[in-house]
């Protein structure tokens, strides 16, 4: 009787479905992938019904963390073929007589995310090397009303972007009076539309309907 | 790393060339989309943030000799965020000797309640338009219902007139719940306005504190 012959080989797992998934997978998460960069500050966005996404370009962000800083960001998109990030920061060396390198301006334009920086501090905080080196500048915008720093920005983000629409992002936890002075900064310049920056909750309405 | 399987060698030692399809080891190639998968998966902005719009009125200078828009008393509804989600809410003009706080909060039957009581007529005619839209009874897209609801919203006479305000120490959030609740219950007219010395001085009794707040000098 012969010899029942055991395979020697071991056994394979035919592994071409698995790759045609993932590469289908990864050309999926490549494609929706959009890179923005890091938020200057974490903030925990309040809750809404609201269901309108967020514009991607022509916005400026006033951003209020929890620790009361106020931090400022105009945001990308078309910004990087009309270059507005630096035609603002310049306007606003000019008011402070303070002058930007093209250097300087150049990090400014391509750094992308909010800054919570005075601008006195905004040369030192642009040749910075590392984060830890950045976060010693960032100890938010003045607002009080001997330097309204936030104003001037609003107001040259408006002058060098007259299509540019105004978001404010704040902690849940920020106290009111806060909030209320950055609306009354905002609405000192005229802008009398906001958009809130929250996240979507899903919510039973129809509890509450009576008939 | 691309390995061929040997074929074990036959009897006699003659190497026969095996036949067949010659296998690629795709280990690495999937270590390598699993950790881009990963990758992309974490960075992925899935959840894009929402947002609100608010329009306030325009602010009166005080240099310009503008009347503010005079409102209907009957019709007006204030409503006062106070602290720990505390919502205070009376009807009418304030007046400190008459004038009682109502104390609610923002579930579904604090607040809303009392907004769905005063706005019923435009709620129920936009809930109506809905749920004919619903049922197909309106054919009508999406873009144009909004519109609907707008007209419906602008035409209403009859519905509160509701002005936010905040007490000092409320939070941003309740500020957003707020405005949330004024388009859950479709209010068509509400603005946020400035807190008053009598309102505050009403929400620190309401909250056991001694009236603090004065009265502007003229």
């Amino acid at each position: 009787m012969p010899k029942i012959k055991l395979a020697t080989k071991s056994p394979r797992i035919d592994m071409t479905p698995m790759v045609d998934l993932f590469t289908l997978l990864l050309t999926f998460f490549i494609l929706t992938a959009t890179f923005r960069p890091q938020e200057a500050a974490p903030v925990d966005t309040p809750f809404s019904v609201s269901e309108t996404p967020m514009m991607d370009n022509n916005v400026m962000t006033v951003l209020i963390t929890k620790g009361n800083k106020i931090f400022f960001n105009v945001d990308n998109g078309p910004d990087t073929i009309l270059k507005f990030r630096p035609k603002i920061l310049a306007e606003m060396g000019k008011r402070y007589n303070i002058e930007f390198t093209d250097d300087e301006l150049r990090k400014f334009e391509k750094s992308g995310a909010g800054f919570g920086v005075s601008i006195q501090d905004m040369k030192a905080y642009l040749d910075a090397r590392t984060a830890d080196e950045k976060k010693v500048f960032e100890k938010g915008i003045p607002i009080d009303s001997a330097d309204n720093q936030l104003a001037l920005w609003i107001l040259f983000a408006r002058q060098v972007n007259p299509a540019v629409r105004t978001m404010i992002k704040g902690d849940a936890e920020v106290e009111f009076p806060v909030v209320k002075k950055v609306l009354d900064i905002l609405q000192e310049k005229n802008v009398n539309r906001f958009n809130l920056i929250t996240n979507l909750e899903k919510i039973q309405v129809t509890e509450a309907k009576t008939e | 790393m691309a390995e061929i399987i040997q074929e074990e060698k036959g009897k006699g030692g003659k190497k026969k060339p095996r036949k067949g399809d010659a296998h690629v080891d795709m280990t690495p190639m999937v270590d390598l989309m699993s950790l881009l998968i990963t990758f992309f998966m974490l960075t992925a902005a899935f959840s894009k943030p929402k947002v609100m719009e608010i329009v306030l009125p325009e602010k009166i200078r005080k240099d310009e000799k503008v009347e503010p828009p005079k409102i209907a008393e009957s019709r007006t509804l204030n409503i006062i965020l106070g602290p720990d989600d505390k919502v205070f809410w009376y009807p009418g003009k304030a007046d400190p000797a008459v004038t009682v706080l109502q104390e609610t909060d923002f579930s579904a039957t604090g607040i809303r309640q009392v907004l769905l009581d005063r706005n019923r007529a435009l709620f129920k005619k936009i809930d109506d338009f809905e749920q004919k839209v619903l049922k197909g009874e309106i054919e009508i897209k999406q873009d144009s219902m909004q519109n609907a609801i707008k007209q419906l919203k602008k035409d209403d006479d009859t519905g509160p007139i509701v002005l936010i305000k905040a007490y000092k120490t409320s939070k941003y959030k309740n500020f957003v719940d707020i405005i949330d609740e004024m388009s859950i219950v479709g209010i068509a007219r509400w603005t946020f306005t400035d807190i008053s010395w009598i309102e505050e001085n009403l929400v620190n009794a309401a909250l056991g504190i001694a009236p603090v707040a004065q009265a502007p000098a003229k």
